[in-house]
């Protein structure tokens, strides 16, 4: 699967070369790249965030977070591609399976940091001013919380989206099917397609960087 | 899906047992008899392959961070490039690789290395930044050298940062030499790929998979206890 093509600066002219006469095709296994980086990000953040957000809240559950967070990390990729493709069997959920699990501890543990961080006081006050806990963590402590709640639902989708490559080993399809096969696309189209990864990962990454600084509550001038 | 062409064909389905045969979930005859030749080499070779990518991206870094933290207008590019490094895919930059170092440990080392700077990089400076001033103000005034504070005050200080992201660099390296088996046979990478590729030999995934995490774990408990050690004071 490897061929050792000649490399030449050349080749980054032939990646944007394919880049330009593979616009249809790329296009599609962006499409896929997508589909399945968002349904993993969407299921981690309907199972990570509500957990992640109550545990912060009640300030307990800091053994959760912290073994979560190094046991998420521990989980190299591709042994769980290769484990949901041996449970699930080929197709969209095995690797949709794997990437939701890897998506879950920065998500998971940002939340909960976020949230349990925020200044005792003020909390105390809202409980003070007679708000119910609900009210506490959806007016007061996620607003305060939000720019580090944000900041691992980046990290993760940054993550995702670079490691659904590997989901082409597995059939997942997306990018990393092109960047697999060598043998048919030529380096300049492994380039190509990786290329796109990176791009779709950054402009991700300054999407959600964008919506950290627009909700983020404004710095109280002088402190 | 060929990904391993002519790689040695583990298990034998026509003449191995009948848990092989099935495609067994746990196959311990299989395990005993392909642990010496498959699974222990393949874990040395990782936790080789593992801990010279994070030695010598630690080296780079060092020297990066120090730049970055003496010369403040450093600091930005450098960070940018690290994060773009980090955007590549895996699987691309190996592939990449190949046609400048060849099939070869230097271009997984290479790849590897490159990916554990960023981790390496920031946690550098950032413990660095994070040294009071007031520590800095009492080296002064004891009449240390700039060499002397950072050897003996701000070096110091920094540790738990540092040590903080060679746990994070450890265990994503080990992670992602996994994939390194996709250009050289070595690493715990390898029998995965050979068990993809043939018939998706269950025993086979969950023993190097599990051998793989197993791996990570024990490197991140083990850098915790350094942790410890190397701070008595931020004990309690």
């Amino acid at each position: 699967m490897i061929v050792a093509d000649q490399f030449s600066p050349g080749t980054f002219v032939d990646a944007f070369r394919f880049i330009g006469d593979h616009g249809h095709l790329l296009l599609e296994k962006t499409g896929e790249h997508l589909e399945l980086s968002l349904a993993s990000l969407g299921i981690a953040l309907l199972l990570a965030l509500p957990l992640g957000l109550w545990l912060g809240h009640r300030r307990r559950g800091l053994f959760v977070a912290l073994g979560v967070s190094s046991l998420g990390r521990a989980l190299p990729s591709l042994v769980l591609i290769a484990f949901g493709l041996t449970v699930l069997g080929v197709g969209f959920w095995n690797n949709t399976a794997a990437l939701t699990i890897l998506a879950i501890p920065s998500i998971l543990t940002n939340a909960y940091f976020g949230i349990a961080g925020v200044d005792r006081d003020v909390v105390e006050a809202a409980r003070g001013m007679g708000l119910s806990e609900r009210q506490i963590l959806l007016r007061v402590e996620l607003p305060l919380g939000l720019p580090l709640v944000l900041a691992g639902i980046r990290i993760a989708a940054i993550f995702v989206i670079a490691t659904a490559t590997i989901a082409a080993i597995a059939g997942g399809g997306g990018l990393g099917e092109i960047i697999v096969n060598q043998a048919s696309y030529g380096l300049g189209g492994v380039v190509g397609a990786s290329f796109c990864v990176s791009a779709l990962a950054l402009l991700v990454a300054l999407l959600l960087g964008v919506v950290t600084r627009v909700a983020s509550p404004s710095q109280p001038s002088g402190a | 899906m060929n990904v391993l062409a002519g790689g040695p064909v583990i298990p034998n389905f026509g003449s191995g047992s009948s848990c092989e045969r099935s495609n067994g979930w746990w196959c311990t005859d299989w395990l005993s008899a392909h642990w010496g030749d498959t699974l222990q080499p393949a874990l040395v070779q990782h936790v080789e392959l593992s801990l010279i990518a994070v030695g010598i991206g630690f080296a780079i870094s060092l020297l990066l961070a120090l730049a970055g933290y003496r010369f403040r207008l450093l600091d930005p590019p450098i960070g940018v490039a690290a994060d773009f490094l980090y955007t590549i895919p895996s699987l691309a930059l190996f592939q990449l690789l190949v046609p400048l170092t060849g099939l070869t440990v230097t271009t997984v080392e290479i790849a590897l290395v490159s990916y554990t700077l960023l981790i390496l990089y920031r946690n550098l400076v950032a413990g660095l930044r994070a040294v009071p001033e007031d520590a800095l103000e009492a080296a002064r005034g004891m009449g240390l050298t700039r060499g002397q504070t950072f050897v003996r005050v701000e070096l110091p200080l920094a540790v738990p940062a540092i040590v903080a992201g060679l746990r994070i660099a450890f265990v994503s390296t080990i992670s992602i030499a996994t994939v390194a088996a996709f250009v050289i046979p070595q690493g715990l990478g390898r029998p995965i790929f050979v068990a993809l590729d043939q018939g998706l030999f269950k025993t086979e995934i969950l023993a190097a998979g599990g051998l793989a995490i197993v791996l990570a774990l024990v490197a991140d408990g083990l850098l915790a206890l350094a942790q410890r050690a190397l701070t008595p004071w931020s004990r309690a």
